[in-house]
């Protein structure tokens, strides 16, 4: 007979209510870790979708995402005619805020040539960027539907096609426009101070200026070779795909990051303290019936095992309210919450460490109340 | 005719509680032998040291000197000689207290089949004999019930019943029939003494009520800790 199950049978409603309050606490903590998961999925989302082998960036930055970078677009002809590149495509990126049907909307701006790298990888429905002007690609993220029209400055753009989750490293959902829409629009969007510049005359910074040459390899390409071409050359340089990703995790999202990954840590640790202290009230209210278990000879095993189950069918319980919990909201957060099966199953295993050692501390002084104890009236 | 060896046997046994000015001498040179199959009575008013007699002799508290024997094998003398103590408790007594002290959280039969399964009989088997100890002290009606549905009478016998679960042979009684009306008082001791009988128990029971003084063969008289009388019935 499992003396554990009885007496929480005994107690049923108690023990349910404090199952779920252990459960919000862990949903907390759970969604903590999706966010976290969620913010590094988000901040590789548009590289990852390029899946670009080697990233041309301005010499002496490390751009397009960590530092401003700006090309000339003829530099596109030049990387696509070195050995190993099968395609190359040119990239502007800028955050703008544009008028969609339903208000403001702050986007991040992709522009490509559309047959060229550098477009969204995967469409959810519509279609890709055709030859047309003003159209755009814009990700569910912005709430915006098929055939929608997004005015950006003056320009009236119209949504052919949709991704989804696609967004920049803070969070901001892309808009893909064509190349030369994009150049267009940053100059146009450019401040009243560029624009007083230009009408004294230095250099349009609109025309032909792109931010980064995205290049497809070869399979067997090297990258690093290739790379090391590019860095000869003046003005430029180059990253391969996996240094830019490297690169996108260390200094862009580096300390949200850590912010999240510490504030998770300490929320598993008063976690832990909790449950705790609730298994430790558990045993406490159990003293007398420990007691008249040792007063009739129950080993210390019996004893333990007591109060391990119970702190593990408490912990199990919790933790399955928090997954249903965290499952049922975590559309309505503004961000990803990324939780697959890893996740999940990480994480119970940490709650079941947690269980334990917190079922240490009980079992230990269950082991030491007296049985003398359930003597008294 | 030469005694068998007591199954219980205190000799010089002192029990002090606390230290200094507010020590309390509990028993002074308790010496007392049980034998296998006596059924003998404690008696003493309240406070003289009955319960805490009773304690000792189940391990329970440490006496603070003389010697504990139980079934020839030294338990305490100086320091505890056993080293597994509960596993004694478990097999060889069976204590019940002057409180019931049932688990809350079993029903009477799974309180009563606890002791046999802590003593490694299967649960099937446990439930069954749980069962029939309790038709024998009359309370198999309320075999599912919850402690705390039982009456004061009731509980105290579940617990008779889980008392005699592992058919001991070291039987501890305080004041068992004190809830009890005379005739079921009767019941129990009656069934103690055919437990003493048919398996050579010694059994040892505290009581105030005259009512079943006729059932011992020796009355036991405690006053201030000390044993002021030993008298085998019909002497
Ligand atoms: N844990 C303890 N600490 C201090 N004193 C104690 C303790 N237990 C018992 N005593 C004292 O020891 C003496 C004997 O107590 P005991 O419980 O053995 O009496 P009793 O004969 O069983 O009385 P009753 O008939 O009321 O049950 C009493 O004076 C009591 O106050
Ligand atoms: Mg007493």
């Amino acid at each position: 007979m499992n003396l554990a199950l009885a007496d929480i049978r005994h107690g049923l409603g108690r023990f349910l209510l404090t199952c779920l309050g252990v459960g919000l606490l862990m949903g907390v903590a759970l969604s903590m870790v999706g966010i976290y998961q969620g913010l590094v999925r988000e901040a590789l989302a548009l590289t990852r979708s390029l899946d670009a082998g080697l990233w041309v960036v301005e010499a002496g930055t490390r751009g397009p995402f960590a530092e401003a970078s700006r090309i000339p677009g003829d530099v596109r002809e030049m990387v696509a005619r070195l050995p190993g590149v099968a395609a190359a495509g040119s990239l502007t990126l800028r955050t703008a805020e544009a008028d969609g049907p339903t208000g403001r909307l702050r986007v991040q701006v992709v522009g490509y040539e559309p047959g060229r790298p550098g477009g969204p990888a995967l469409l959810t429905q519509g279609r890709g960027l055709g030859s047309a002007r003003f159209e755009a690609v814009a990700d569910a993220r912005t709430g915006l539907t098929l055939g929608a029209t997004l005015m950006f400055g003056t320009d009236r753009y119209r949504v052919v096609g949709l991704t989804r989750g696609m967004v920049a490293s803070g969070g901001d959902p892309v808009v893909f426009v064509g190349l030369r829409d994009s150049q267009r629009m940053q100059f146009r969007l450019a401040p009243a101070a560029a624009r007083r510049a230009e009408a004294a005359g230095a250099p349009p910074a609109g025309t032909d200026t792109v931010n980064a040459i995205v290049a497809q390899l070869y399979p067997g390409a090297d990258a690093a070779a290739l790379t090391e071409a590019v860095r000869r050359w003046k003005h430029l340089t180059a990253l391969s795909g996996p240094e830019q990703e490297d690169l996108l995790t260390r200094s862009v999202v580096q300390r949200a990051r850590i912010q999240l990954g510490m504030f998770t840590v300490v929320l598993l640790f008063v976690s832990g303290v909790i449950i705790a202290l609730i298994i430790y009230t558990m045993t406490m209210d159990k003293r007398r019936e420990i007691a008249t278990l040792k007063l009739i000879g129950a080993p210390d095993s019996t004893i333990a095992g007591l109060v391990l189950q119970q702190a593990m069918l408490l912990g199990g319980l919790g933790y399955a309210a928090a997954v249903a919990l965290v499952f049922s909201v975590r559309d309505h957060f503004p961000r990803a919450v990324e939780l697959g099966v890893a996740e999940i199953s990480v994480m119970a295993g940490v709650i079941a460490a947690i269980c334990l050692l917190a079922s240490l501390l009980s079992i230990r002084t269950a082991l030491r109340v007296d049985a003398q104890q359930a003597l008294g009236g | 005719m030469s005694a068998p060896t007591p199954l219980v046997l205190l000799e010089s046994v002192a029990m002090v509680f606390g230290q200094g000015e507010t020590a309390v001498r509990a028993l002074s040179d308790v010496t007392l032998a049980v034998g296998p199959g006596e059924v003998v009575g404690l008696r003493g008013p309240s406070g003289s040291g009955k319960s805490t007699l009773l304690n000792i002799i189940a391990c329970i508290q440490e006496p603070s000197a003389g010697r504990l024997s139980l079934d020839g094998q030294t338990v305490w003398e100086g320091r505890y000689r056993v080293a597994d103590l509960r596993r004694l408790r478990r097999e060889r007594i069976g204590f019940i207290f002057q409180f019931h002290n049932l688990l809350p959280f079993l029903n009477a039969r799974d309180n009563v089949a606890l002791a046999m399964t802590l003593a490694g009989m299967g649960l099937e088997a446990a439930r069954g004999r749980a069962m029939a100890l309790l038709g024998e002290l009359q309370v198999d009606r309320r075999a599912l019930a919850m402690p705390a549905r039982l009456s004061g009478g009731e509980a105290q016998r579940v617990a008779i019943a889980r008392a005699l679960a592992n058919d001991p042979h070291i039987i501890l009684a305080d004041e068992p029939t004190a809830a009890l009306d005379s005739e079921r008082a009767r019941v129990v001791m009656d069934l103690l003494r055919r437990v003493a009988r048919e398996r050579s128990s010694a059994v040892l029971v505290v009581t105030h009520d005259e009512k079943i003084f006729d059932r011992f063969d020796r009355m036991v008289s405690l006053r201030d800790g000390r044993i002021e009388a030993d008298q085998r019935a019909g002497a």
